[in-house]
């Protein structure tokens, strides 16, 4: 796997851009990863980043947009906009996870 | 960079569990990817966005050999039922909604629902009939219009 140096940190990542070890991630990896997305980040992403991180301690992983809805109170309009061309993959890897494999 | 999808114009033709659950996978999953999606309702698919139908669909036991039962056991009362008690309550588990909140769900993805209108002639059926989320009532030559540019898959 390749190194890649995000905010002072050197970690472990995908082809992708993906951090390998979710537990290397900081809020500050978060504002530079966002920015390679094209993404700067508010208040409402970071509700989103919030949602994601405290789920996957919860359950072990990372919330669909169902749950981001009905669980996390992010409605699926909003989530698209504050992520956009790609909403679930977007906020995975801003919130330090893998990319997701389910298909919803 | 390879080349990507930039858009899907997805046809729901069946009015089966098994037979809109794809459609609608594959829509919100073009969605997710950042790919424009388009779904045309038609013929007994279009009971998906009808607000008194579409939470009531169940799936075929009868002359599906994945089922794994005879079909004399198929029509038996209660059989359909089952099987579809059972098959939501596994898509459940994978977090994929029940039909109603699937149309919510790819709409607000900004995916865009349409029925056919041979299909609503044909039935009597007015834009009433039909779910908040659906766009409107197009004929083919509109759904062509529409899906012009991308790609166009049936299910």
């Amino acid at each position: 796997m390749p190194m890649k140096t995000i905010a002072g940190k050197t970690v472990e990542v995908d082809n992708e851009g993906f951090l390998v070890h979710h537990t290397d991630w900081t809020e500050e990896m978060a504002v530079e990863l966002a920015r390679e997305e094209g993404i700067e980040l508010t208040e409402a992403h970071w509700k989103v980043i919030n949602f994601v991180r405290k789920d996957f301690a919860e359950t072990g992983q990372v919330p669909t947009i169902r749950r981001m809805k009905n669980v996390g109170g992010i409605p699926t309009n909003e989530l698209y906009e504050l992520f956009p061309q790609g909403p679930a993959k977007k906020a995975a890897k801003i919130s330090g996870f893998g990319k997701p494999q389910g298909c919803v | 960079m390879a080349e990507t999808i930039k858009k899907v114009s997805i046809i729901i033709s069946h009015g089966s569990l098994e037979g809109v659950y794809p459609g609608l996978i594959m829509a919100n999953g073009a969605r997710m990817e950042g790919i424009e999606a388009n779904l045309f309702f038609t013929f007994f698919g279009l009971e998906a966005i009808m607000k008194k139908r579409m939470n009531k669909i169940k799936v075929a036991t009868v002359g599906n050999p994945a089922m794994h039962i005879p079909s004399l056991l198929g029509i038996l009362p209660g059989m359909s039922a089952f099987a579809t008690w059972k098959m939501k309550k596994e898509m459940e588990k994978l977090d994929i909604p029940p039909i109603p909140e699937f149309i919510e769900m790819v709409y607000d993805a900004g995916a865009k629902l349409y029925a056919c209108k041979a299909t609503v002639d044909m039935f009597h059926l007015t834009k009433d009939d039909f779910c908040e989320q659906t766009d409107s009532i197009i004929n083919v030559a509109k759904f062509y219009e529409i899906a012009a540019g991308g790609q166009i898959i049936f299910t």
